[in-house]
């Protein structure tokens, strides 16, 4: 039986009570959907000594434009993500990325704010956030910061956010001439991904303006292609500029071999997936 | 700590340490054994319950985390003697071989027909994706699924 080491367990109330919580106990964690926290405590590589259970603050379940952002509450679902029209049409790889996230069992606990919190780089919002440049919003007691996606994640399971912090928003900027694509390849229903890209680009006529591609999977923390991002910046989209892309993409990654395939095969994985989501962005961005 | 959650619509308090999986919760408190307790990774959808109508994986939540919270486990769907359509089309259509998985198929099929009463073969399929049939006999869940869809009658 696989059950978790003793903690001690509160509910949050308020925002500013589950702060206040979190300063007053060592080794305090953040509960949500609890669909990463709670696997990771029954094989005890987690243990905090205190859960505070963050589900009844509704006020940080949202999806809205605001000016010219879409904002997102921390603790937004997958299942809303995935029937969002709002984002569906503002930020399409948001879709697409939803669809491969788990299953719908889980996708009904899971949250934003959660997904990004694990910084596993085999997580498919890290990387549709990063390729969209979203901007991290995080409370503290002393007041709210943001903090860029690029970087928010500082290695393998952590982030930038500090004691006594909580993510309570994820903004995404909406610019003209947008399209984006999220592309997965898992072995079967609801796996991790083998590898996964995401492409968002924004297109002033038929130039590329700004580019934002990055992988999921292929690395110990999520790929950032900066490297690509530069050629495309500029650029009129095309199969040729885009193969020069995908060779970056297959040598900016740093996979792993294990059972999901080998380097040489992740690698290409990464040229390949980005070439199509990259396909798919600028298809989008021309509707 | 004590925990009160409304199962089936009746209210089950019960001190628990903090660390209590609702699957376990429901199994042992009012004995509701028809909840399965499969692989303890939130991957097999053996333990499938409804939470407020949503389809939930209860190894993975705690049972603190569901006080205040409806949930409805495969018990809840036989009322007063007849079979859910879901459970009818199960015997219809022969979608059960050995058993294990079919109340967290049963629970992730319901929350899908309450939600969308007439869906398509691929919509079933996608609906339990996270429950595993290790007999691997799909073909016929996806099928007496659709049966049920065929044929829901209208509450009285």
């Amino acid at each position: 039986m696989q059950t978790p080491a003793p903690f001690d367990y509160e509910r949050a109330t308020s925002l500013d009570g589950a702060i206040a919580a979190l300063k007053a106990h060592e080794d305090a964690r953040i509960v949500a959907g609890g669909h990463s926290l709670l696997p990771m405590m029954k094989l005890r590589l987690a243990q905090p000594s205190r859960l505070i259970d963050i589900n009844d603050l509704t006020e940080l379940e949202y999806i809205r434009e605001e000016g010219d952002e879409v904002a997102i509450g921390a603790l937004t679902r997958h299942v809303e993500l995935l029937e969002s029209e709002l984002l569906a049409e503002r930020f399409p790889l948001f879709r697409d990325a939803e669809r491969v996230i788990a299953d719908p069992t889980v996708r009904n606990r899971g949250t934003i704010g959660g997904s990004l919190c694990q910084a596993d780089a085999a997580e498919d919002l890290s990387a549709v956030c990063a390729a969209l440049k979203a901007t991290v919003v995080m409370r503290g007691e002393s007041g709210t910061r943001t903090v860029n996606m690029r970087e928010f994640h500082l290695g393998p399971w952590m982030t930038a956010v500090g004691e006594g912090e909580i993510v309570t928003e994820i903004r995404l900027r909406v610019r003209p001439g947008h399209g984006s694509a999220h592309e997965k390849l898992e072995r079967r229903a609801g796996d991790w991904a083998i590898a996964a890209a995401s492409a968002a680009l924004w297109l002033d006529g038929d130039t590329i303006a700004d580019a934002g591609v990055a992988l999921s999977a292929v690395g110990l923390t999520t790929i950032d292609l900066t490297r690509a991002e530069d050629l495309l910046r500029g650029a009129r989209p095309g199969e040729e500029l885009f193969a020069q892309v995908a060779a970056i993409a297959a040598e900016d990654c740093s996979p792993a071999a294990d059972g999901r395939g080998d380097v040489a095969y992740k690698r290409h994985l990464a040229g390949v997936l980005t070439t199509r989501a990259l396909r798919k962005a600028t298809a989008r961005a021309l509707t | 700590m004590n925990i009160s959650i409304s199962i089936n619509g009746e209210t089950v308090t019960r001190d628990v340490e903090p660390r209590t999986l609702l699957v376990h919760f429901i199994r042992d408190t009012p004995g509701l054994t028809g909840t399965h307790w499969g692989c303890d990774t939130s991957n097999c959808g053996a333990c499938t319950v409804l939470m407020d109508g949503r389809a939930l994986k209860s190894c993975t939540a705690l049972a603190a985390m569901c006080e205040g919270h409806e949930i409805a486990t495969v018990e809840s769907l036989e009322r007063d003697g007849e079979l859910d359509p879901l459970q009818q089309g199960f015997h219809e259509c022969h979608a059960l071989q050995c058993g294990f998985c079919t109340p967290g198929m049963l629970m992730a099929a319901r929350g899908l027909l309450d939600v969308n009463p007439d869906p398509t073969e691929e919509e079933i399929r996608v609906a339990i994706s996270g429950n595993l049939c290790r007999c691997t006999g799909y073909k016929n869940i996806v099928a007496a699924v659709r049966w049920a869809a065929e044929h829901q009658e209208v509450a009285p």
